[in-house]
């Protein structure tokens, strides 16, 4: 076991990790934070992207203790004061989600997108988002509620 | 995209209300079964046979019982005592249909890799994986048969040794004179098809989690299903535990796309385990684990004739299915290729209808709905043939579909059921307006005049569906086991909301929206007003959830009547407050008009509720249920049409631009119902260029992870063009046909459509799906050589 201090959400925990945890089951199942979650086992599908240190990265590619003393923001950490990010407004506007599954990890990967690239194209959007699957949408209405808060 | 707008009463259904199902989505607020849990709970892990076809000599859990954490440990022998019956089959389509015994953990041989063996109970999943590593299992490996046709040849090993053969079963279906119409067919057209076997990637994995009550012997079960309502009776059977005492629970599920439609061991293993542990029960399953444990779509191989006259009048069609089964029969397993028994002469009128499917067991995981189940397979075939028979006759596709068309409504077709409505033309012209067909085929013959080594390739798909399944009279006449109805209940509150419980089991399609407005423009509340309540059998006990198409052309329609029944009781109750004769008091979405006063359903609710003053004779409350059995299916249409671009040197196909006109009748939610759309057509441009499950001969199946199955990205797929024309279907009092399935069912033979057609003039016909780079490279070495 490794103590390892991570900050989510803005909210400091000290934890006792396995080394093999791997950080998406130390938010889902040790901090309770389910928004984050699991859809496959080969890091293909970023379902459980989340921003560490502001970047996105696949929460089940990372180890719990590898992320000792980074910042992590989970879905839950995106709205501020009780208004919803402007990408997550944009989603529902756009109907940019269906069962929603893959939706926490690409609403992430796109805040990822933006703060690198502030005004991407649409084929930008397509390149940038080939790590997040989404089997609802067909991506067409994921495209342009990213691209109408790119805008 | 279009943007929400200010609602009206009247003009709710067809609104494009945005959802009210994704606040918690977006928020990360929703709760799938893989949230749950409760102390003391145990995981399991699954050990799977790493053979596709062995007899299974011994099997040694006492390693992993050594394990930290493990808290117990069987074989499939040690727990067969747990079922009073066989996994569920509900759909044995003949009387001689050879249906195998089915236990959750095979005991004697295993007949697929993934098939289960033994399974554990730990306190953590990470010991529960690590023990399953550790049970010794001894296995005699037994020849392996992969291929539907080679499992049907002579000396083929038997999947089944108790049949004698591998031929599940076969079923026909024969209507007019095929033969004489072949006999004189001055044209004919024979061509083969092969159907890939897809595996459903429904993004959330599947999941169980289950309490109990050991001293009144009550289990509840969340589980990732799309039929909770079938899961309970049908594992009331498999673990005799009553229905009674069997509560089952489809929390927030990630989509399904028929994966979800079945009832599986996991389910009826972790009820079991619960029995005999009396602690609570989670199972999740890994993406890897559910490629080799949940059922995959497809696998068919199809033979398909047209018969025709000199210009192209098609007059008979001949079909005969191969189709692979796997190694068991799921929940619909041998029915799934028969949904498309009717539909193998398309939109078009033919005189003689043979088909014939027999499915076949192999050594691979079993094959069971998967979008469009039956429906995009039989689409394919007759759209693939009508192309090969316009080359044939030197003929724009066009034009061979119009000499086709059914053009009279209500239609009963050669096979036997009879079309709502359409408008095939509508659908056509308009597709043939938005591609500006004529000059993407001026285009393509320029750049074969250029010798442009890029082909340019234009396909059409001018498809008809049933859906909406079904009436329960013609479900029972092929050997269905199940009603086709759907039920809905409206509840009038005192305080002026209303709750709706559904039968119908949503998994990310939109219903909470699509009902809260139906029941907004009928009964005048606001869409905010009305609560939708569904997947759990102990909130909604009537209910045959989830599937076909159907959540809309039958839930719905059980709404709409449901609402009726609401109309009829708060009429009477306000004509005996307005002191009026009931038949001068007029209801207006919400609103009852008496001749000098007015009483909105909200105050007729609270009377109701109160039951202060109630006529005579009359129930309190202000409550109606309607369970609807629809009298035909319903006939989604449309025109599809795609332009790929093929490179003749690399073999790559881009596809450039998809056009698709659809006539779903009335839509009740355009943004709902063009995402149901975008995400069909993904699924079937995905079947057309990416996806292929591929076993070798070992039955080891290859792409056995999302890194090796291709589930396409955003950049592998175009922008969507979208537009509809609406036939009403005259058979609902909404008009309303289905939508879930219609991208997946005509997109195929769009793009293989495109594909072939762009290299038609290099002599090409057919290339098996998915038109990967390599496979186009190797047909185009194949013709130059």
């Amino acid at each position: 076991m490794r103590n390892v201090s991570l900050t989510v959400n803005d909210v400091l925990y000290e934890l006792e990790l396995e080394p093999r945890e791997l950080l998406v089951y130390v938010l889902r199942e040790r901090l309770g934070l389910t928004g984050t979650v699991v859809g496959c086992d080969t890091s293909s599908c970023g379902a459980c992207t989340v921003l560490l240190d502001g970047e996105s990265v696949k929460s089940c590619n990372v180890l719990g203790v590898q992320a000792d003393g980074a910042a992590i923001m989970t879905i839950e950490g995106l709205a501020e004061n009780g208004s919803l990010h402007p990408l997550q407004e944009s989603f529902h506007e756009h109907h940019a989600l269906q069962c929603g599954y893959c939706t926490s990890g690409m609403v992430l990967a796109a805040v990822s997108l933006l703060a690198e690239n502030p005004s991407p194209t649409g084929d930008e959007i397509r390149h940038a988002l080939e790590g997040n699957i989404c089997r609802c949408t067909g991506y067409q209405n994921i495209v342009d509620a990213i691209e109408a808060v790119a805008r | 995209m279009t943007a929400p707008v200010e609602l009206e009463v009247g003009r709710i259904v067809g609104a494009p209300v945005a959802r009210k199902e994704d606040q918690k989505l977006l928020q990360g607020q929703a709760q799938w079964v893989d949230n749950m849990r409760q102390p003391g709970m145990v995981f399991l892990g699954v050990v799977r046979s790493p053979y596709a076809h062995a007899r299974i000599k011994n099997v040694n859990v006492d390693p992993a019982l050594a394990h930290a954490g493990v808290v117990a440990a069987w074989s499939g022998a040690d727990i067969a005592d747990e079922w009073q019956g066989s996994l569920p089959c509900a759909w044995i389509p003949t009387e001689d249909t050879n249906a195998p015994e089915h236990k959750p953990v095979a005991v004697d041989k295993v007949r697929y890799v993934g098939d289960a063996v033994a399974v554990i109970a730990a306190t953590s999943r990470g010991a529960a994986e690590d023990a399953a590593e550790l049970v010794e299992v001894e296995y005699e490996p037994l020849p392996v048969v992969v291929d539907p046709e080679a499992a049907l040849a002579e000396g083929a090993p038997l999947v089944h040794d108790e049949f004698g053969t591998n031929e599940c079963y076969t079923w026909k279906l024969d209507a007019g004179e095929v033969d004489r119409l072949f006999a004189e067919a001055a044209v004919m057209v024979t061509e083969r098809y092969r159907q890939n076997r897809l595996i459903p990637n429904a993004i959330e994995p599947r999941a169980v989690f289950v309490t109990s009550i050991p001293a009144t012997g009550e289990f509840t079960l969340w589980s990732t299903t799309q039929v909770p309502h079938i899961a309970r009776v049908t594992l009331s059977g498999v673990t005799g535990i009553p229905e009674t005492k069997l509560r089952v629970i489809a929390p927030d599920v990630g989509g399904g796309f028929g994966s979800k439609l079945n009832v599986y061991a996991e389910e009826a293993l972790a009820l079991a385990v619960a029995r005999r542990l009396g602690r609570a029960v989670k199972w999740t399953e890994t993406r890897s684990e559910g490629y080799l444990s949940t059922i995959h779509g497809r696998d068919q191989i199809q033979e398909i004739e047209l018969a025709a006259t000199a210009d192209g009048k098609i007059t008979a069609v001949r079909v005969k299915l191969t189709v692979g089964m796997g190694a068991y029969l799921q929940l619909v397993t041998p029915g799934i290729p028969l949904l498309g028994a009717w539909l193998y002469a398309g939109c078009y009128g033919v005189e003689g209808y043979s088909f014939e499917c027999t499915g076949v067991f192999t050594n691979t995981v079993p094959t069971d709905a998967y979008r469009g189940a039956g429906r995009p397979e039989a689409t394919f075939a007759i759209e693939r043939a009508v192309d090969a028979l316009a080359r044939k006759l030197g003929k724009d596709p066009v034009e061979v579909r119009r000499l086709n068309f059914i053009r009279e409504f209500p239609a009963t077709i050669a096979s036997g059921l009879t079309i709502d409505s359409g408008d095939y033309d509508a659908c056509l012209d308009l597709a043939l307006e938005k591609s500006g067909y004529d000059d993407v085929r001026a285009e393509q013959l320029s750049r074969r005049a250029a010798g442009d080594p890029k082909r340019l390739g234009i396909g059409l798909s001018t498809y008809v569906e049933m859906c909406g399944l079904a009436p329960s009279a013609i479900l029972g006449a092929i050997r269905y086991a199940a009603g086709g109805w759907e039920a809905a209940t409206i509840r009038c509150l005192p305080a002026g909301t209303v709750q709706v419980l559904s039968g119908a089991t949503p998994h990310g399609q939109g219903h909470e929206t699509a009902w809260s407005q139906i029941v907004a423009d009928r009964l005048g509340y606001e869409v905010d007003e009305v609560e939708v309540l569904h997947g759990d059998t102990a909130v909604v006990p009537l209910g045959m959830d989830t599937y076909g198409s159907r959540s809309l052309a039958v839930g719905g329609i059980a709404l709409y009547y449901a609402a009726e029944r609401i109309v009829e009781k708060a009429k009477k109750i306000a004509a005996h407050v307005m002191e009026v004769d009931e038949a001068k008091v007029d209801h207006v979405r919400g609103v009852f008009h008496g001749p000098e006063a007015s009483l909105t359903l909200k105050e007729i609710a609270f009377a109701a509720w109160t039951a202060h003053n109630l006529p005579a004779g009359l129930e309190p409350g202000l409550e109606a249920t309607y369970v609807y059995d629809p009298p035909n299916f319903s006939w989604p249409s449309g025109a599809h049409v795609a332009i790929v671009e093929v490179d003749t040197e690399t073999g790559a196909v881009e596809l450039l631009r998809y056009i698709a006109v659809d006539d779903v009748g009335t839509v009740v939610n355009p943004i709902i119902v063009e995402g149901q759309i975008h995400g069909g057509l993904a699924q079937g441009v995905a079947q057309a260029l990416y996806e292929e499950g591929i076993y070798d001969d070992d039955g080891n199946l290859l792409t056995s992870n999302m890194v090796t199955y291709l589930v396409p990205s955003a950049a592998d797929l175009p922008r969507w063009e979208l537009h509809r024309t609406e036939t009403p279907s005259p058979t609902n009092p909404l008009g309303v046909k289905g939508v879930g399935e219609t991208g997946a069912i005509a997109s195929p033979a769009a793009v293989m459509n495109a594909v072939v057609d762009a290299l038609a003039e290099d002599g090409i016909t057919d290339i098996d799906m998915p038109a990967t780079p390599e496979r186009v490279w190797r047909a185009l070495e194949e013709v130059r050589s």
